[in-house]
């Protein structure tokens, strides 16, 4: 029997087979293959199973920016990574238990991050020399297995013919050798979701809906899929299965969702609940594009869609809508804030409802398209020319793209400006259980339109004198709302209300051009205190400080939400107290945040990036904040960070601080459990 | 790839959708409170006042009008309409309409532009409008020069010109607007000039009743910065030697008019490499001479035309519409599958709430507790 999986086994017991069954917390698989190989569905296909089946999960799908890379090479490895447990985790985890690899590629790419122990599943058809040279292995290292210098030594490493079986298993469909060897995806999903007692029932039906067309297809993937399951239950190569058991989550229904998906809803949600229709105008990028696919679907909601001829049409065509009375929307990535900042500007100035969703990646300039980063915080906080100030809303998971939409909107739509949505990578292609909201629970959103004049000409006051009514008899477009300083909203068709607006700085009030010095003094002014008026709007920042003792805090954005909570989860476990508060609203930020910085010794701001919420933290409540920055394109290691949390705490406390096994030290290199 | 047919739209007037104004409007109504600030002299006013007592003739509630501007000098267009508007930003103000005019049926827009501002930092917005068939009216000023920032050369500038950045001449080959227009497939295309109300007039009502972009280059004389520059088509002495009428229907003659056929002493004909030449009419059968077909699918002559321009100084121009065909507007389009969409979804599933509830609670969910 090999040796058991890394992580508290706690109960062993045979199945109906004479096979052991093995109760484990939580594990982590990645599936790698050559960007043709279908790991990334291969490995939703297998969350999909887990959600169903309850357990609480966290993905991190990774893949290549070429559609294609070269065939069998290291840069056209592309993996899918499901973290799943029977409590709630927060990360896809730092380190595999189990990886799957395809080829010689994906075994070189993924080798390193595994953990002593982990388990090694190859499908040794594709390791030919070719694919070896390819990989850069002079020697095959499945032909060194249990010798004294085996590289896999560390690792249970379990060789199977996956393609040679699959192929065997399909021959009835009568598909090309090529084509059977392509449903090697659904072989190796079924051996996995036999290995984990996955329910089968969601990839057949999906498979079903998939190939509804090609009968042959269809039947070469369920047979492929059937044939792996039952390769794991009737061989003696594997002879454990796990259990994982669902997670005890907060009451309620749940779906597995993407962060591109959970933000589309939002988007469409914030349509219904604000009566507005949405009007999107896009141009395709990477990682954002999905949003525009899923929101052209979905036209029924009032939705259009605007597929631009550049970014700037994009938002160009999404400000016109808003003017004309929708919700105007543009989604993008880094490069296509930076091409779209004057634009912005113009809906700074024209003070019209506009969301700006940046979906972050990699950078600068074309960067890593397909990989994380949070380094945009500070083009979408000062990326345009003169004051202009912008609201900045950041979700912290996938399903919190969903929250995090709708809020865009609100306060796009009450104070009449741009609001920029920070995004990013992992969050959009990532995944997590979501409990599914209730409609009517969502903030209902009022639109306010104007409908009247709102000012009396001097004319209509001095007929006043003579016994006129002196009622508003003429609109002005910047009269403010004395709460908000939100300007009011006239769309075209409203009689009377007719106006002009435009990049040119307003004279207060009416709106009409203005040079004059102590206007542009008082109109830059106001609306920077506009955006300011938003924290009022806020709720109070939670922070986590269960003991009430910790002089460190812990302070994110954005997706690092995951990575930090598990850090400090390892820290406390470990003994120690640390704070942890996490912010949705980067600009303004709530109204008790420097209140709350004061009150401990040391900040620590997790980033991936360079230091931007520090700067910005340092800026403006002059607190030491300290970076702990990280820009490799991937989520932060839990582990890792907590080390460099337990030294700071150390610092603070004065004390010497050693997480030992919470650490970065082996053996338990996993996610730790929230203490009760 | 799959491929859809989307049926045509019934192809209606460029204002059809647009509700009516109760009675009788006046120009004076469609003038705002600002005052107007071009230079004195320039070719703008006349055109702003062409508009503002053309507005009024096409019956239309005056808040249902939006006129969208860019940047330059022809861009403060807006601000002297009582209608609703935006000055926007350089080059973009064709995707801003878009937005606009797809977003709503029931407003008549109209986009404001100069060469600098159409043509070049907007020339991409500008061509996919013309592409898009979106219903607006584009207006470009073409002056041949940047006014706003004090006279450097336009892409519609001669080569050669001396302008403040190019003092030992410009480089740059000039665009022809019409050409790029035509060649963008632009459903209506025409030319006209800020000084001839009568026929300015008369192309802005033809462009407002079409449905789709309807583009339309006006000459427009800076008399600051590139004074005298349409001289040729403007004299009396030489406008009819100066200018090609483009009328529908009708042969295309120009210079001295012969007062019996009521022809020019030139004309057009189709020349043998497959474009179109200036000929001596009385040299030609009158049955060879080209007669104009604006409403022709296939752009080729129009554009072969529009080559009779003048690419430097102005001695001679087309002027009138050279194009104006019906194709499916994008936004119709877009609405109507929206439209369609929505009504089908309401009807089969309820109402937005109810869709959206359905929506959130799709595919794969599992229930805890």
């Amino acid at each position: 029997m090999p040796p058991s999986f890394v992580g508290p086994a706690s109960l062993e017991t045979p199945d109906h087979g004479s096979r052991l069954v093995k109760q484990l917390d939580r594990v982590i698989i990645r599936f790698a293959g050559d960007s043709g190989d279908g790991m990334q569905l291969t490995g939703d296909r297998f969350t999909q199973e887990s959600s169903v089946f309850g357990n609480d999960l966290v993905t991190l799908p990774n893949f290549p920016a070429e559609i294609r890379a070269p065939q069998g090479t290291l840069p056209g490895v592309s993996s899918f990574q499901v973290h799943f447990a029977d409590h709630d985790i927060l990360t896809a985890g730092d380190r595999p238990d189990v990886l799957v690899a395809m080829n010689p590629a994906a075994l070189k790419a993924n080798v390193g991050d595994l953990p002593k122990g982990a388990a090694i599943i190859v499908d040794t058809h594709d390791f030919t020399k070719r694919n070896l040279d390819k990989a850069g292995y002079a020697v095959n290292p499945l032909d060194l297995l249990g010798d004294a210098n085996d590289p896999l030594g560390d690792f249970q490493v379990h060789t199977v013919d996956l393609t040679g079986m699959t192929v065997e298993a399909v021959k009835e469909y009568g598909l090309s050798r090529k084509d059977a060897a392509r449903a090697k995806n659904m072989f190796a999903l079924g051996l996995l979701s036999w290995m984990y007692g996955r329910p089968t029932e969601p990839t057949t039906t999906f498979l079903e809906n998939k190939f509804k067309k090609s009968p042959d297809i269809l039947g070469a993937n369920l047979t492929a899929f059937k044939a792996g399951w039952n390769f794991g239950e009737t061989t003696e190569t594997f002879v454990v299965r796990y259990e994982i058991k669902p997670a005890k989550l907060p009451e309620g229904t749940y779906r597995n969702i993407t962060g591109n998906l959970a933000l589309s809803y939002g988007l469409i949600a914030a349509g219904v609940r604000s009566g507005l229709p949405v009007f999107l105008g896009s141009y395709p990028i990477t990682p954002a594009s999905d949003i525009l696919h899923e929101l052209s679907k979905h036209k029924s909601f009032g939705v259009t869609t605007l597929q631009a001829e550049d970014e700037i049409a994009g938002i160009g065509a999404a400000i016109g809508a808003s003017f004309a009375g929708s919700l105007g929307v543009t989604t993008t990535s880094g490069p296509g804030v930076a091409l779209k900042s004057e634009a912005v500007g113009l809906a700074v100035m024209t003070e019209l409802p506009l969301l700006v969703i940046d979906v972050q990646r990699g950078g600068p300039s074309t960067g890593l398209p397909t990989k994380t980063e949070q380094a945009d915080l500070l083009q979408a906080m000062y990326g345009r020319n003169g004051e202009a100030p912008v609201p900045i809303v950041a979700p912290q998971s996938p399903g919190d793209c969903f929250s995090a939409a709708v809020e865009a909107a609100r306060i796009a739509i009450t104070y009449r400006t741009p609001v920029m949505l920070l995004s990013d990578g992992y969050l959009a292609n990532g995944s997590e259980p979501w409990l599914i909201p209730s409609v009517d629970d969502l903030p209902e959103i009022d639109p306010a339109f104007a409908t009247a004049p709102n000012h009396a000409s001097a004319k209509a006051l001095a007929a006043a004198e003579n016994g006129g009514d002196g009622e508003p008899d003429e609109f002005w477009p910047y009269l403010r709302d004395p709460e908000t300083l939100a300007r009011p909203w006239a769309i075209p068709g409203t009689a009377g209300l007719e106006h002009r607006i435009g990049g040119l700085e307003k004279g207060e009030g009416h709106g009409n051009i203005s040079y004059d010095p102590a206007n542009h003094d008082l109109m830059v002014r106001t609306r920077q205190a506009k955006i300011e008026a938003i924290a009022k709007s806020l709720p109070p920042l939670e922070v986590d400080d269960a003991s009430g003792q910790a002089k460190v805090l812990v302070i994110g954005w954005g997706s690092t939400y995951g990575p930090i909570g598990a850090a400090c989860r390892r820290v406390r476990r470990a003994g120690y107290h640390v704070a942890q508060t996490h912010l949705r609203h980067l600009n303004p930020f709530p109204a008790d945040l420097g209140e709350i910085l004061k009150g401990y010794d040391k900040v620590l701001v997790p980033e991936m990036n360079l230091g931007q919420l520090s700067k910005m933290l340092r800026a403006e409540f002059l607190v030491d904040a300290i970076g702990y920055n990280h820009v490799r394109g991937l989520p932060l290691k839990a582990a890792e960070l907590a080390e460099a949390i337990g030294q700071l705490v150390g610092e603070a406390e004065g004390i010497n601080v050693d997480l030992g096994e919470h650490g970065l030290n082996p053996p338990a290199d996993h996610e730790e459990m929230p203490i009760q | 790839m799959t491929t859809i047919d989307l049926g045509t739209p019934s192809l209606r007037s460029g204002t059809e959708s647009v509700p009516a104004a109760d009675g009788p409007q006046t120009g004076k109504e469609f003038t705002s409170d600002q005052e107007v600030r071009w230079c004195p002299g320039c070719g703008d006013y006349a055109v702003l006042k062409a508009v503002q007592s053309f507005l009024p003739g096409l019956g239309l509630r005056r808040e249902n009008i939006v006129f969208v501007s860019g940047i330059g000098c022809s861009s403060r267009f807006p601000y002297y309409l009582d209608t609703y508007g935006m000055h926007s930003i350089h080059g973009r103000a064709p995707s801003i309409a878009t937005g606009i005019a797809t977003a709503r049926e029931d407003l008549s827009v109209w986009v404001v532009t100069g060469d600098g501002d159409a043509l070049s930092i907007g020339g991409n917005h500008l061509i996919h409008a013309l592409r898009r068939n979106v219903n607006m009216t584009i207006l470009l000023f073409n002056n041949r020069i940047y006014g706003l920032t004090k006279g450097q050369y336009s892409p519609t500038s001669e080569v050669g010109k001396v302008t403040k950045s190019t003092p030992m001449g410009s480089l740059d080959h000039p665009f022809n607007p019409v050409s790029l227009a035509l060649g963008a497939e632009g459903s209506f295309v025409a030319r006209t000039i800020d000084s001839d109300r009568k026929h300015l007039t008369a192309v802005l009502e033809a462009a407002a009743a079409h449905r789709g972009t309807s583009f339309v280059e006006i000459y427009q004389n800076c008399p600051i910065f590139n004074d005298n520059a349409f001289d040729a088509i403007k004299d009396s002495e030489t406008k009819e030697h100066a200018i090609i009428p483009l009328v529908h229907g009708e042969p295309i003659t120009f210079g001295t008019r012969d007062e019996t056929t009521g022809l020019g002493d030139k004309a057009l004909a189709r020349s043998a490499g497959g474009g179109v030449e200036v000929v001596d009419t009385a040299a030609m059968p009158v049955e060879d001479l080209l007669v104009h077909d604006a409403h022709n699918e296939d752009p080729s002559t129009a554009f072969a035309i529009s080559r009779l321009t003048d690419s430097g100084y102005l001695n001679r121009s087309p002027i009138g519409i050279f194009r104006q065909v019906q194709r499916p507007t994008y936004d119709d389009l877009a609405r109507a599958q929206v439209n369609d969409a929505k009504t089908k979804a309401t009807q089969a599933e309820g109402n937005d709430t109810d869709r959206l509830t359905q929506l959130l609670n799709a595919g794969d969910t599992w229930n805890v507790g």
